[in-house]
């Protein structure tokens, strides 16, 4: 063996869209030693807590991450309604679900496309981008933003959706469901990507379970780890959920997860506007949070993320702290990128789907 | 600005941005909004970039990487600070980590508000980018066609380059 090298691998790098920096030690063209280095998108969101009110929070809660937006206002809201014993009406319920769903497929959409470019596909990353955009359209049609919107609120969320307009969304999703299934296709009967991604990056149960991974990075080695099916809120109690999982474990399975999610978020969201409840949109949040604690969890695109508050009676919360997923991931991403070729680095990184801004808030 | 001698080539980061106004950029790239039609195409090279799109805002530990991307692109450049973040800081403006907008870091020529940012109004800004990129080209070439003084300055930079090249072979540093 030759003496080792060290390759700087970020933070700006053209295969990632956000900045996350690695120390990659090589011999040869193998990765023997990985360590990573966060901190370049850090802005010191929880302590914002301090200086909004708790309900005008719900935005900076929102821009945690632009992807999983909706997300991150569902699971703060969620918090500080479990603090205050606020019971949400039901059909607020439906419709947080519904736009969490969208949030996943545009999420899932755009790892496909970025996964896609990390391989060099650059007409699968068009060509996914493109089915994305019909996700987005729906988002501005019922909320007027398109990766933002601001749509959920501490007791409820702030815009109903009509019946009609859920009808035309799903005549929308089950357009965008046959090109999905024509990219699965190809995707699956793709033999580059086969040859890119299966038997690369593998992670056993046992490590997923020894290195505490969640999300679609946990599901693809066999661990049934997803919080929609738990008593978390949301319709997926009433919908019968049942998580996707793989056993290989390696880059190609997280890449099948991701992809059955896609069709299974828009089963979803189906059951949502067949089920959807009539009723109140929100319920009027009256007073302080009171000095007590409560921590909640929601199943974002690439897993679970825990939400704490602390309330102490006055209109600032005294803390808000958030784990995410991506965090929890970084270390099983250590451990695929040791041994692995230099040439997979970019597919390992890209298919635990890395969202940096989450991760370090 | 009537029509483009150039295409001109952008290179993107994200400061301290949620990620918003970043998948709003690569949205500009992708079929519906599609910039490339018009030559524009986002390279990950700063060396071969003439704009420098940047959103999110400064803060300690990326303010010495957004210099450096920024010294590396080649003149004449132009940066484009995208969203509220890029412009002043945005939502996160009195987060204890952050310095402020993109403005604390490098000089800023356009900027684009929104948040997040809307394709449409990133690529508006990318257009008036153009057109600074244009004045600051023609400042560049002035300069050596005017007087001979001032060809003599504007050539300094290359006779001293040409001198350090023979002086000391390729190894120069
Ligand atoms: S301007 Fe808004 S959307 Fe853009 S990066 Fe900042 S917080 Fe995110």
């Amino acid at each position: 063996m030759g003496k080792s090298t060290v390759i700087p691998f970020g933070p700006q790098h053209p295969v990632l869209p956000e900045p996350i920096h690695l120390d990659l030690e090589l011999q040869d063209e193998k990765v023997v030693r990985a360590s990573t280095s966060i901190g370049y998108v850090h802005r010191g969101l929880e302590k914002l807590v301090e200086k909004r009110g708790f309900q005008e929070y719900v935005y900076v809660a929102e821009r945690v991450c632009g992807i999983c937006s909706f997300g991150h206002g569902w699971g703060y809201s969620k918090a500080v309604e479990g603090l205050m014993g606020i019971e949400v009406p039901k059909r607020a319920e439906y419709l947080r679900t519904i736009w969490h769903e969208l949030s996943r497929l545009h999420s899932h959409l755009l790892w496909v496309g970025l996964g896609a470019d990390g391989m060099g596909f650059e007409s699968l990353f068009m060509h996914a981008w493109r089915l994305r955009e019909i996700i987005l359209d729906i988002f501005e049609s019922t909320t007027g933003g398109r990766v933002i919107f601001s749509a959920c609120k501490v007791g409820g969320v702030r815009r109903d959706i009509a019946d009609s307009e859920l009808k035309e969304i799903v005549a929308r999703l089950d357009k965008l469901k046959k090109e999905i299934d024509a990219m699965i296709y190809i995707i699956l009967g793709d033999e580059t990507i086969h040859a890119r991604l299966r038997r690369v990056g593998v992670v056993t149960l046992e490590d997923a379970i020894a290195l505490g991974c969640v999300g679609p990075t946990a599901r693809a080695s066999g661990l049934p780890l997803d919080y929609r099916c738990g008593d978390e809120g949301g319709a997926y109690k009433d919908l019968g959920f049942r998580p996707i999982t793989e056993t290989e474990g390696d880059c190609f399975a997280r890449c099948k997860v991701r992809l059955r999610e896609l069709l299974q978020s828009i089963d979803i969201i189906k059951g949502c506007v067949e089920n959807m409840p009539a009723g109140d949109i929100a319920v009027p949040v009256k007073g302080f949070p009171p000095a007590a604690e409560h921590f909640t969890r929601v199943e974002q695109p690439r897993g679970e993320a825990l939400y704490y508050v602390k309330g102490n009676k006055t209109k600032n919360l005294e803390r808000f702290r958030l784990r995410t997923p991506t965090n929890v991931n970084i270390p099983v991403l250590v451990k695929m990128l040791q041994g692995c070729d230099l040439a997979d680095v970019p597919n390992i990184i890209l298919t635990i789907d890395p969202c940096i801004s989450c991760c370090e808030r | 600005m009537s029509y483009l001698k150039k295409s001109p080539w952008l290179i993107h980061y994200d400061g301290s941005s949620c990620n918003g106004c970043d998948i709003e950029v690569l949205a500009c790239l992708t079929p519906l909004y599609d910039v490339e039609r018009f030559g524009i195409v986002n390279t990950g090279n700063p060396k071969h970039a003439d704009i420098f799109l940047v959103t999110g805002g400064v803060n300690t530990q990326n303010l010495p990487v957004v210099k450096q991307i920024y010294e590396q692109m080649p003149e004449p450049k132009v940066v484009i600070a995208v969203g509220a973040c890029a412009c002043t800081g945005g939502v996160f403006h009195d987060c204890y980590n952050m310095l402020g907008g993109m403005d604390k870091a490098i000089p800023v020529d356009v900027y684009v508000p929104g948040c997040a940012a809307r394709p449409e109004a990133i690529i508006d800004g990318v257009v008036k980018g153009l057109t600074v990129l244009e004045e600051k080209q023609k400042a560049l070439a002035v300069s050596v066609s005017a007087g001979k003084k001032e060809e003599e300055i504007e050539l300094a930079p290359q006779a001293v380059m040409n001198e350090r090249q023979e002086g000391s072979g390729c190894s120069s540093r």
